[in-house]
């Protein structure tokens, strides 16, 4: 899970510099940094859940 | 005046500025040493000044020669027709750096320092439990590549800062007085460490119960925060006058901005712990107080006093809640609250930038006729640009500092024995404790 989070943050990362690079409008630019940034947050949520403490480590 | 031809006055007051920032470092190392227990109180300190050193050492050697400066040499990406400044080009060893006040020369002496402060971030997040040839490793390697790549992205002239010519995203990413390449590097560096290093023994237990265990000195903590506010009014007005082209007299706002900030942080902090839990809570307040330091940091420039209040206010509520949110929701044992201060705080007052700056002057945070183009450029979409830079944060500098960790520690482990953590750093690491005359562990001292 530890790397499937890493790859969910790279690859929202990826997706803001594309709309920087592939769009040229600014809202649809914002609409995809937006997906990026949704994209970075499950990775985050992912990587959080990936290093809960285990109930038999506690203690 | 570009920030490559400073005029003299500008060059006196930014290396005053200069001079104030290790109180930074100072007051933030006195901070985790109270916030610490008392058993491994002088391992921190020796901590902080062992990984200072490592980082202006390493700096020196490598670290500047990728970070650079506005107008310094780089290697630009050409990207449909777009150059992205990637990483600086400098020679190793400030060879080439003429030490006469240029701002090439200032530059390398304030990040000297602000290295030194990234790096300590991360100690108070591996209290009593970080070895010091550890810590010294992984502050290695933060100011060799993950500080200065990052830093030349924002201060050097990078891509982020060309955001605003290259793109049209206002003036490209702004930050003053380093929210993000200091602080927000060093939180999510704090938030690697402490992942990798687990939490302290005893600190979760089974049944699900957190017991606090509370730092042992409230006054080095307050003492550390007032020291604090110093070197950021050195940090803050060193960096605008270096990397926003900001002029001397614009200084006054600055400070009147970063006291404001912090003032209103820790009132809110005070007022929050007050309503929850009857009395103000001293080391959370001393959290908002650093916490509206660093969300002050970003805007400090560019924002009206009225919005210095607001934005430390809103920093000081978020860094109380997220300090007990990493604590008890997401178990992450983080002694200092760097996490919750420097990352979160330090991305609330990038985001701030987007929300309350405006630009009355050019800002002049890329070279040439690019600098002078991205002066005159509206401050619309300037959000996207900050909202650019915390996901390049996040989905950049967070999997390249843990993976560069995590493979340290394959190396090196990162944790102290079992044995060592129950006697406590001082006296396994170092041989002696910080307070011998008044603490006695006659336990610690039985033949092994």
């Amino acid at each position: 899970m530890k790397i499937l989070s890493f790859l969910l943050l790279l690859a929202g990362w990826f997706l803001v510099l594309s709309s920087l690079v592939l769009l040229s409008s600014p809202p649809s630019r914002a609409t995809f940094v937006f997906g990026g940034i949704g994209v970075e947050i499950l990775g985050l949520i992912f990587l959080f859940r990936s290093h809960a403490i285990p109930r038999d480590e506690k203690g | 005046m570009p920030a490559s031809g400073l005029t003299e006055i500008a060059m006196i007051a930014c290396l005053f500025c200069i001079f104030l920032v290790p109180l930074a470092g100072a007051g933030l190392a006195l901070i985790n040493t109270g916030l610490g227990r008392s058993h491994s109180a002088a391992h921190m300190m020796m901590a902080s000044i062992s990984v200072l050193s490592v980082a202006g050492l390493v700096f020196f050697f490598c670290g500047f020669a990728w970070e650079g400066f506005i107008g310094g040499p780089a290697h630009v990406l050409n990207v449909s027709g777009k150059g992205w400044s990637v990483i600086a080009a400098q020679p190793f060893f400030f060879r080439r750096l003429s030490f006469d006040g240029s701002a090439g020369s200032l530059s390398a002496l304030l990040q000297i320092f602000c290295v030194g402060l990234a790096a300590i971030i991360a100690l108070g997040s591996g209290a009593d439990r970080w070895r010091l040839r550890a810590a010294c490793l992984s502050a290695a390697v933060l100011a060799g590549w993950t500080y200065p790549l990052f830093a030349h992205w924002v201060w050097g002239g990078g891509w982020l800062a060309q955001l605003g010519s290259n793109y049209g995203l206002g003036h490209g990413f702004i930050d003053v007085g380093g929210a993000s390449s200091i602080q927000v590097l060093g939180g999510l560096t704090a938030l690697s460490v402490t992942w990798i290093l687990g939490p302290r023994r005893g600190k979760y237990s089974a049944d699900g119960m957190a017991p606090a265990i509370p730092g042992h000195n409230a006054v080095l903590v307050m003492l550390g925060c007032l020291l604090s506010l110093v070197g950021w009014l050195g940090l803050n007005s060193a960096g605008a006058i270096l990397f926003m082209g900001v002029q001397p007299a614009g200084t006054v706002l600055i400070a009147m901005n970063t006291i404001l900030g912090a003032a209103a942080a820790a009132l809110t902090a005070a007022l929050i712990t007050k309503i929850r839990f009857g009395k103000p809570d001293a080391s959370l307040c001393a959290n908002g107080w650093v916490g509206g330091l660093v969300a002050s940091s970003a805007s400090c420039a560019f924002v009206i006093p009225a919005e210095a209040v607001v934005i430390g206010s809103v920093a000081g509520a978020v860094v109380t809640f997220a300090v007990e949110w990493f604590e008890l929701g997401l178990e992450v044992d983080d002694p200092a609250g760097a996490i919750s201060v420097h990352a979160v705080g330090g991305i609330w007052g990038l985001l701030a930038v987007g929300l309350f700056a405006r630009f009355t002057s050019p800002v002049l945070n890329i070279s040439g006729s690019a600098a002078t183009a991205g002066g005159l450029a509206s401050d619309s979409w300037q959000w996207l640009a900050q909202l650019v830079g915390v996901a390049t944060l996040l989905g950049f500098v967070l999997p390249l500092t843990y993976g560069i960790n995590w493979l340290l520690n394959r190396i090196y482990p990162y944790r102290v024995s079992v044995e060592g953590e129950r006697q406590g750093l001082d006296l396994h690491e170092l041989g002696a404790g910080a307070y011998p005359e008044f603490i006695t562990h006659t336990e610690d001292f039985l033949p092994r």
